[in-house]
């Protein structure tokens, strides 16, 4: 039993099938990969994860409890992040106040009225944060005004802002999309440090094969909104199933 | 100080030096001497100042934070004044419990409006805000005349007799705060100048300095950065397991209290209202005072208050035979050339200076005046530094 069950979901836009009878489950404690060709319907199965999307059919369990008709603030309360393909951050704010949101999400639910008191007496959590800040290595800086900061940076910052609540699920879209190969690879060690040190389970949509096989423990591959195997790296790899989906897509 | 950092004690220092002294600081020139009608120190207008400060610093709090542009706030002040001087006709001549009325009845209809409105963002959201206050409009105006005096509006009459004033037979009442009258005031005159120190406006000008300190402390809450959130990426505050309605429908309460607080005052001072206070210019007008000033800024609203309010009361009295005292000196052909030339912009047509100010600060200062006062403060410390080279680190505005 995973900490995450996704049984029989089938999503449909109009006449389009964007998934039918999705199945799998993701272990705690593992990295989990999702690969397919372009329109899958890897970035829609996220979006039912979520609660973007209500899917047609079929069930999401997360940790016992089902997600479906849960609104976005809800299901992250149940303990599911997500990091976006464009980095979504608050631009207006400052670094550490990024970082200060999810704190206090985390700390006092989705609504409360906290007008009288100070931001700036928030010891704990401006700790926190900086600690945070400090193990992905942007610690100076905090005070920077977030829209300023290089697309790395984004990215990095909007991983912080997951990590600091502390996920029992975190779901990343293409983490590593647009990278140069150095920020690639100190990505790939960040994930495995999240995933070993912190013990948090991980659910990751890539395209780039490297870090796919870098990182996943399981690795399900969609192909046209249905899942085609579930199966470790190794044996990903050598499946005939897969090669032909892949070159499938290249020769359209 | 207060629960404050150093930065806003100070600024809040600074705002209430300003009102203790706004009498003598708004009154420069002599009177009978041909400035003296630039003087904008008389207590009607003053009161106009802090009230409509009021009203902008509440606005601020919702579109300054989180970017919701409500173009209907002008029904919160009016639903507050009619509370308030129903209070004042049927209970007490004492204007605090007019106000905290006001309040309140400004408060339960932010909450209305706001629930319905708050269901969508942008343009729509502001639509529908300008379709609720329009809609109050026509009600004050007719549909509910027993309840607003119609197009006439509410006074205190004669024939009023509230319950906790013992006011003779006939005696038209004056509003009060335990039996000081907000008509009442000190005059000082200093050899040819006139100062006047008026009772309702010191009572509304400290309740704009608690107003103030609210907005500032808000600001500076963590419920004040999640506001600044929503408007900067709500999405994200979503999927960061917060709940981004309950924060603007508070916001949106918050500040039409705010509004309704302002509409309170009005009527502790003047004793009157009509439908013509939730017309949707005067929504506007909030808005201009809020971009003029500095949209998101402390102090920005208020000054964009006072400009307009200042601009709305002397332009407006500027007329020509004024004008062709002031050029008297150039030739008689040019005089009237030039007389001919400002004539648009001045008497009623102060909305036409006014347009162009606003032009211009929008176009050159996109902060409001308070980007203007913060580029003065640069040059002045870049020039200070010698030549050193400014760091020119952007410092959150004020």
């Amino acid at each position: 039993m995973g900490i995450l069950e996704v049984k029989g979901v089938g999503k449909r836009f109009g006449g389009l099938a964007a998934l039918s009878d999705v199945t799998l489950s993701v272990e705690e404690n593992s990295v989990h990969a999702i690969i397919g060709p372009n329109g899958a319907g890897k970035s829609t199965l996220l979006n039912c994860l979520v609660g973007k999307l209500i899917p047609d059919t079929g069930s999401v369990m997360f940790d016992g409890q089902s997600v479906l008709g849960r609104k976005p603030h809800e299901i992250n309360q149940m303990g599911i992040s997500r990091v976006f393909q464009t980095p979504e951050i608050f631009g207006d704010l400052t670094v550490l106040e990024n970082i200060m949101i999810p704190c206090f999400a985390k700390r006092d639910g989705a609504f409360r009225m906290h007008a009288f008191e100070q931001f700036s007496h928030e010891k704990e959590l401006i700790e926190k944060s900086e600690h945070i800040l400090e193990d992905v290595n942007m610690a100076d800086k905090k005070d920077m005004h977030a829209a300023s900061m290089s697309r790395g940076d984004k990215r990095r910052l909007e991983m912080a802002m997951c990590l600091v609540q502390d996920p029992k699920l975190l779901l990343l879209d293409e983490p590593t999309a647009g990278m140069a190969r150095a920020d690639t690879n100190n990505t790939i060690d960040l994930l495995k440090e999240i995933n070993e040190k912190r013990k948090i389970t991980m659910a990751i949509i890539e395209h780039d094969m490297h870090v796919v096989f870098s990182l996943a423990q399981r690795i399900t591959v969609l192909a046209q909104g249905t899942p085609l195997v579930e199966d470790t790296p190794d044996n990903i790899k050598g499946n005939a199933k897969v090669q032909e989906a892949y070159l499938g897509e290249s020769q359209n | 100080m207060l629960g404050l950092n150093a930065k806003d004690a100070g600024l809040f220092l600074l705002v209430t030096i300003m009102v203790i002294l706004a009498p003598l600081i708004l009154n420069p020139f002599p009177e009978g001497s041909e400035l003296a009608q630039f003087n904008a120190g008389y207590p009607d207008l003053m009161q106009r100042f802090v009230i409509f400060g009021i009203f902008a610093i509440g606005f601020n709090i919702l579109f300054g934070l989180t970017g919701y542009l409500s173009f209907g706030h002008a029904a919160f002040l009016g639903v507050g004044s009619y509370a308030a001087i129903w209070m004042m006709k049927l209970l007490t001549l004492n204007v605090i419990p007019a106000i905290i009325m006001a309040v309140i009845f400004a408060g339960l209809f932010a909450l209305l409006v706001g629930f319905v409105s708050l269901r969508r963002s942008g343009i729509y959201f502001s639509i529908l805000t300008l379709a609720f206050a329009q809609m109050s409009y026509a009600l004050a105006y007719s549909v509910l005349t027993p309840l607003t005096g119609g197009e006439t509006g509410l006074q205190i009459k004669s024939t009023d007799s509230p319950l906790l004033s013992n006011l003779a037979n006939g005696e038209i009442g004056r509003a009060n705060l335990f039996g000081l009258e907000m008509g009442s005031s000190f005059e000082w005159g200093v050899g040819n100048w006139l100062f006047t120190f008026n009772a309702g406006y010191y009572i509304a000008g400290i309740v704009m300095l608690m107003a103030f300190y609210m907005s500032i402390r808000i600001f500076r809450s963590p419920f004040g950065m999640m506001l600044r959130a929503v408007k900067s990426n709500q999405q994200r505050m979503n999927y960061t397991g917060l709940n981004s309605k309950p924060y603007t429908l508070a916001a949106f309460v918050i500040s039409g209290m705010y509004a309704g607080l302002a509409g309170g005052l009005l009527v502790a001072m003047d004793t009157q209202v009509g439908p013509e206070r939730m017309f949707w210019t005067a929504s506007g007008e909030v808005v201009l005072m809020s971009i003029l000033g500095g949209v998101g800024t402390l102090i920005g609203p208020v000054l964009g208050a006072g400009m307009i309010k200042y601009m709305e009361n002397i332009i407006s009295k500027i007329n020509d035979n004024i004008l062709h005292q002031w050029f008297a000196f150039l030739p008689d052909g040019m005089e009237d050339f030039v007389v001919f030339l400002i004539h648009p912009f001045i008497g009623k047509g102060w909305h036409l200076t006014l347009g162009l100010v606003f032009m211009a600060v929008v176009i050159f200062l996109p902060g409001g005046l308070v980007e203007g006062g913060q580029r003065i403060g640069r040059l002045f410390r870049r020039k200070k530094r010698d030549g050193a080279v400014g760091d020119a680190a952007k410092t959150p505005a004020e």
